[in-house]
């Protein structure tokens, strides 16, 4: 049994999870950004698809990752504020928006690569970015390897999360965020815009979900197929549930969910899975349905979640 | 100046007008995708009339693909009425499938076997949509998120089956056994896929309008989505509507799965479905939740996934154009539906 657990808890394991929780961090940090203030975006699915394959095809064509990073957060900027004109400029029911939004987000992903790259029998691929090992910090045993040798995506995610609460918690802006999600009323009679902040909001957001997108078509797989994103905007949804809408533990939930995945990818690759995989992979999405049951969701979910405001409605 | 005013009555002619702008609208954007593919646009849309709707063979495809459509569609527009918010459409449909087929794999007759196949496809269905439901009664859980999360877990159920207990042992393809051949539903016109589904999605649909429109508990669904203070005030017991109306919305997303495995591909496989649940809330939208109105809007999303695909062959236009046209029909009858709730009035000169 011990052979069993050395095998499985390895650096390599520990290195694997944080690449995992990765794109899961910034989608759900995105996610959280647009629901705090006020408006579900459940297009995520369909916007990390659409940014995986922007960041991929500006990556491939100018020969330039970076480039590719700037074009995936753009096009996340992009799906955020069309999602906003719907939800938030004309008042639109957010979810059957998010739905649409999906829908068309990775319709237009699918057209637009099998456009430029035409049906090939190998899909193409680039050369992806390498990891960054961290001087001095990398050479610390267990953790050094696993946390301080990553992409430089894997970095920016870690410096996200508490630039996240930061903002969220000790900003104007973040406080701006939190009263139109809770009350827009008062937050308008206090002076703050509740479009302008929400369409900020769900913008950030998308520029976030940018970045998810493209940590999978340019550092986790260095390529795109149509099956790339296949639910992890949908675990992001669960994960900013399970993580209360909070950006610490809303990022914990992401490590939690890819300490799963990772035990889950071992198990069948070392032949032990006499629990199907599938099993773990389900484990998210009842974890938050039981949460959201027991925690009576409506008692920690911003208020104004899903109701959109029209100033002139009194 | 034009101001935006608040309409109190919508005229009748809206229920087609607006449907008619949002895909007039959808085809002349997407129109922009084509002429980018380097296509002609009228010689795209030409094909794909012709692919889906210009011999008696490609009326009977497109009606084939519409079927699951239809049901998927009667599901939404069902739970939208009470507003019972229930994304779960997909999962639901994979449940009646997966149900439908291990009944079908029972060797027995043939019409007991179609019989039982529907009932165990729509108490599946049923069955998964009753979570959501429960948890938003008891538990006041937001119905949106919880039917959508359960997708996923209804999708990875139907995975470890197919590739656990019901993975074929000879080739190792993760596909189900296939249904005995007597359970498979009869063929209505030879040399055609027409099949019974096709008949009992276009059946249903007048039934589930008399149902929403003529009958108690179509009231009661009504008022409970309208106003659910009046609905109590009435003497409605608005949970139990809500129970009842995720029940039927259940059934009929698992009938649709039903359809597919008995008419269609007479086993179950990871794709069986191609998002025909999200289909579903496009089709009740551009329906205006109207049973009647899911018809035509299911036939139009399916003669554009048959038509896409010819477009492909003769054009090179990516037949993924389908699913571009799928999302944008949503936007834009969301949009269109403004003009029920707004009317813009000219209101004097600027000057």
């Amino acid at each position: 049994m011990s052979a069993v657990f050395e095998q499985i808890f390895q650096v390599g394991f520990l290195a694997a999870i944080i690449r995992i929780a990765t794109p899961l961090a910034f989608a759900t940090l995105g996610e959280m950004f647009s629901e705090r203030a006020g408006v579900l975006n459940l297009g995520i699915e369909g916007i990390m698809l659409l940014c995986a394959m922007t960041g991929f095809t500006a990556a491939s064509l100018s020969g330039s990752l970076w480039l590719g990073i700037v074009a995936a957060v753009l096009t996340g900027m992009a799906m955020g504020a069309l999602h906003a004109l719907f939800t938030v400029a004309l008042g639109l029911s957010q979810h059957v928006c998010g739905i649409g939004v999906t829908l068309f987000s990775s319709g237009l992903a699918y057209f637009l690569y099998r456009l430029i790259f035409g049906q090939q029998s190998v899909p193409p691929s680039i050369k992806g970015f390498q990891t960054v090992p961290i001087p001095i910090l990398s050479d610390i045993p267990v953790l050094g390897p696993a946390v301080f040798n990553q992409f430089a995506l894997v970095y920016m995610a870690i410096i996200a999360i508490p630039l996240a609460a930061f903002v969220l918690y000790r900003t104007p802006w973040g406080l701006s965020v939190r009263m139109v999600g809770e009350n827009p009323r008062a937050a308008d009679s206090a002076g703050v815009s509740v479009m302008a902040t929400r369409f900020q909001a769900v913008i950030l957001g998308g520029a976030l979900m940018g970045l998810a997108g493209a940590f999978l078509t340019m550092a986790q797989f260095n390529a795109f197929t149509f099956g790339v994103v296949s639910g992890r905007g949908w675990v992001a949804i669960a994960l900013v549930v399970f993580g209360r809408w909070d950006p610490w533990r809303s990022a914990g939930a992401a490590l939690l969910f890819a300490f799963v995945d990772a035990l889950q990818l071992r198990m069948q690759a070392s032949g032990l899975g006499h629990i199907p995989y599938e099993a773990f992979l389900m484990l998210p999405f009842i974890f938050t349905i039981v949460a959201m049951a027991v925690m009576s969701r409506n008692a920690v979910a911003p208020s104004a979640l899903l109701k959109p405001f029209r100033r002139e409605e009194r | 100046m034009f101001r935006l005013e608040v309409r109190t009555s919508t005229p009748a002619w809206f229920n087609l007008a607006l449907p008619l702008l949002a895909v007039g609208a959808t085809l002349v954007l997407c129109s922009g995708l084509i002429a980018l593919a380097g296509a002609g646009v009228l010689e795209a849309y030409g094909v794909m009339f012709t692919a889906s709707f210009g011999d008696s063979y490609a009326i009977t495809e497109t009606l084939v693909r519409a079927a699951p459509i239809i049901f998927t569609g009667l599901a939404v527009a069902v739970a939208f009425r009470a507003k019972f918010w229930n994304i779960g459409a997909e999962g639901q449909l994979l449940a009646g499938a997966v149900a439908s087929c291990f009944v079908g794999a029972i060797p027995m007759p043939g019409v007991l076997a179609i019989l039982l196949m529907a009932i165990a496809g729509a108490a599946a269905g049923a069955a998964v949509a009753l979570v959501p439901a429960t948890l938003r009664v008891k538990f006041k859980v937001d119905d949106v998120v919880s039917s959508l999360l359960l997708n996923s877990v209804i999708y990875y159920a139907l995975m470890a089956l197919i590739e656990g207990p019901w993975k074929d042992s000879f080739s190792g393809y993760p596909i189900s056994p296939p249904i005995e051949d007597s359970a498979s539903f009869p063929v209505l016109l030879e040399g055609t896929r027409l099949h019974l589904g096709v008949i009992a999605a276009l059946i249903a649909a007048p039934l589930i309008w008399f149902l929403i429109v003529r009958t108690t508990l179509g009231f009661r669904i009504r008022v409970t989505g309208e106003s659910p203070e009046a609905a109590r005030y009435g003497g409605i017991h608005v949970e139990r509507v809500l129970i009842s109306t995720a029940l039927l919305s259940g059934a009929l997303a698992g009938l649709a799965g039903v359809g597919e495995v008995g008419g269609v591909h007479f086993q179950v496989m990871s794709d069986i479905s191609p998002g025909y649940g999200y289909s579903g809330i496009v089709v009740a939208m551009l329906a205006r939740l109207n049973p009647l109105g899911v018809v035509p809007a299911a036939i139009f999303l399916a003669a554009v996934m048959t038509g896409a695909e010819a477009m492909s062959r003769a054009t090179g236009v990516p037949a993924f154009l389908s699913d571009v046209i799928q999302g944008t029909a949503l936007l834009a009858m969301l949009v269109a539906l403004l003009f029920t709730a707004y009317r813009i009035r000219r209101v004097g000169a600027a000057a």
